[in-house]
């Protein structure tokens, strides 16, 4: 399956966007690891924007920046998250646990795996279908396959969001994402003017692409969605060459890169 | 897209355990609701509970996937002979030709809130029995029944509220299409949890009765859980008549609220045009459509509009939430099953509880049963986010 791949977004641990992971991985600055740093995404009305989680801002401002040049209103998307809003689902499940047992109707709402699916749409009014996955680890895999596949058979570009974020204390200890992090790519089914790369997917079993760098590997298994840096690590080079990306063992995703 | 072949389908609910009690069930207009007495939840509702659930005991080698929602897929899985069916498939295929997608909306979560109660006073630290991936995790279902048949290909939990499992029959399509399997398991599994009961209960969601939808004095929902599966693979060039075939599926948004519906039904409509477009079909070829039907009046009324503006009022249509509850992410599936089972056995059932049907959404609503070949169905699903899939179906001759 081939695409191309039109638009990048990216939020991690001490990388703001795009051309930041990009100076990183090619070498032209160092990697200082430090705090996700999250915005309220603009294009929310206001309660929405006040009340976003780091979920919902982590997915909202990757897919924007991969979107900056595109209209988002037409797009399909395919989300995909390893978790839903652990900081909503630990305020639930206490609440659950104790006498009165109340849940807010809001908290039950974004208790939804979609939430940040939900919130695009009422932010950029796109009625294009929307997917929404979770292969746990294998979440970045599973939602560029999901992609590509949409791709093929619809002969339309599609914006992929893999996103995810942390849990606090009890459930952090059972599942320990240290922080918030992001990677969209907008991806078309033709090479066109805005096209950075070409991208091809297919399953293997070679071996998972390791970073160079204890602290980028360390990103890259630490966040799920961070197991696609091999692949923005071949964009940020310009480099042509492939990269075996985290699936559902013993099948890999062998993902091909040729720079436009 | 190309008509792909269901050869094989169950499901379990408050209903009973696989097809021959959902079919007496159907032909009866009978619910499988009662009274809320769900663990230690105390409110003023209906349920649609599958009995047994825990009695059932997943293989000691997959221990780690043991909560109510992985047992629950488990009891669905051997119903019927869906597992040996399965396995022959995968004799057939491959271990990795066979793709597992199952929708889900809450996956484990009950063993999450049971294991809150069991903290630490000290440390406020989760019990060490408790296993995050396998259970509360929202791709735990998937990844259990993948290791219960051994398969080594694709999977994924597709989890968008309720319209999950309905968007799995899509996806499980398009990895066909694309050649990266040729068989897919797909279903929707859900359970029965806090967080939905008392979630839905805040919204002022659920009713205090059986749920009855498109009825006048509607006012809520009943929370069902279920499990239901169907595989599906190319269709040969022959096939038997009573072959079931997936022939379209068509997804949309809403783009307007996360926990209400479009009031205009547009993402509704947006999805039914394009599971009818998807399938080639006109709505003139639609012989009966299983409505969301929530019970709702928000949901009815909204997708009654988005019926009525595309269909006009004489196509036979039901909503069968009032026999099975509204079993969320496993919802899709559970009525792409019924809508197999209209098929193969010529009959459109009707909507159970539903007393007076709702004069201001003028549809031709099944209270009864109507007898007689269905050579084509529609279903719909729709999900909080404005999440919409319409699934086609139909006989192979």
């Amino acid at each position: 399956m081939i695409a191309w791949i039109d638009g990048v977004g990216v939020l991690a641990p001490g990388i703001t966007g795009w051309p930041a992971a990009a100076d990183v991985l090619a070498g032209r600055a160092d990697y200082q690891a430090a705090p996700t740093v999250l915005a309220p995404p603009a294009v929310l009305p206001p309660a929405e924007r006040r009340r976003a989680s780091r979920l919902v801002k982590a997915a909202l401002g990757v897919g924007l920046e991969a979107v900056a040049h595109a209209d988002a209103s037409t797009l399909a998307t395919v989300f995909t998250s390893s978790s839903g809003d652990g900081h909503n689902c630990h305020a639930i499940c206490e609440s659950l646990a104790s006498e009165d047992r109340a849940v807010s109707p809001t908290r039950f709402h974004n208790s939804v795996h979609n939430a940040a699916a939900g919130y695009w749409g009422i932010a950029t009014g796109a009625m294009a279908p929307s997917q929404v996955l979770c292969a746990y680890d294998a979440s970045f895999a599973a939602g560029l396959l999901e992609a590509l596949a949409q791709v093929t058979t619809s002969a339309a570009p599609i914006l992929l969001v893999s996103y995810d974020a942390e849990y606090p204390e009890p459930i952090h200890a059972k599942r320990p994402v240290p922080d918030a992090g992001g990677v969209a790519l907008l991806l078309s089914p033709h090479k066109g003017p805005r096209s950075l790369a070409a991208l091809k997917v297919s399953l293997g079993d070679t071996p998972n692409t390791r970073m160079n760098g204890a602290a980028l590997e360390q990103l890259r298994t630490d966040i799920p969605a961070m197991r696609a840096l091999p692949l923005l690590d071949l964009l940020a080079r310009q480099q042509t060459g492939s990269v075996s990306l985290e699936y559902l063992a013993p099948l890999q995703l062998m993902v091909e890169v040729a720079p436009c | 897209m190309t008509p792909l072949l269901v050869p094989h389908f169950t499901a379990t609910t408050c209903l009973g355990r696989g097809l021959a009690p959902h079919r007496l069930a159907l032909e009866r207009v009978t619910s499988g609701l009662r009274h809320c007495n769900f663990e230690t939840v105390r409110l003023d509702t209906w349920i649609g509970e599958v009995m047994g659930v825990d009695d059932i005991r997943l293989p000691a080698a997959l221990a780690r996937y043991d909560c109510r929602n992985n047992r629950l897929a488990l009891l669905g899985l051997e119903a019927d002979g869906f597992g040996d069916v399965v396995r022959a498939a995968i004799d057939r295929h491959g271990r990795r030709r066979v793709g597992v997608i199952l929708g889900t909306s809450t996956a484990g979560i009950l063993q999450t809130e049971l294991a809150y109660r069991r903290r630490d006073p000290q440390t406020g630290a989760l019990p060490a029995d408790f296993i995050y991936a396998t259970t509360h995790n929202t791709y735990s279902v998937a990844g259990f029944v993948r290791d219960y048949f051994g398969l080594e290909g694709p999977a994924l939990v597709v989890s968008t509220a309720c319209s999950s499992s309905a968007k799995v029959f899509a996806a499980a399509a398009r990895m066909i299409a694309c050649g990266l399997i040729d068989a897919a398991l797909v279903g929707g599994v859900d359970s029965l949890c806090l967080t939905t009961l008392y979630g839905f209960s805040s919204l002022e969601l659920t009713s205090s009765r059986p749920c009855r939808p498109y009825d006048a004095e509607r006012n809520g929902i009943s929370v069902g859980e279920g499990a239901a599966f169907a595989l599906l693979e190319r269709a040969p060039a022959s096939l038997d008549a009573n072959a079931v075939l997936l022939l379209g599926a068509g997804e949309s948004s809403d783009a307007y609220h996360m926990s209400s519906p479009h009031p205009e039904g547009l993402g509704a409509r947006l999805a039914m045009e394009r599971a009818l477009a998807d399938a080639g079909l006109q709505t003139t070829n639609i012989d009966y459509i299983n409505l969301h039907g929530t019970a709702t009046p928000s949901n009815d009324a909204a997708e009654g509009k988005a019926v009525t503006a595309l269909f006009g009022d004489h196509v036979p249509c039901s909503s069968t939430k009032g026999a099975t509850g509204h079993t969320l992410g496993a919802a899709g599936a559970v009525e792409a099953v019924i809508c197999a089972l209209a098929l193969r056995h010529g009959f459109m059932p009707g909507g159970a509880n539903t007393e007076h049907i709702d004069p201001a959404i003028p549809l031709d609503y099944l209270t009864a049963n109507r007898v007689g070949r269905v050579e084509r169905v529609l279903t719909n699903s729709f999900g909080f986010g404005g999440s919409n899939c319409s699934l086609v179906f139909g006989r192979a001759a």
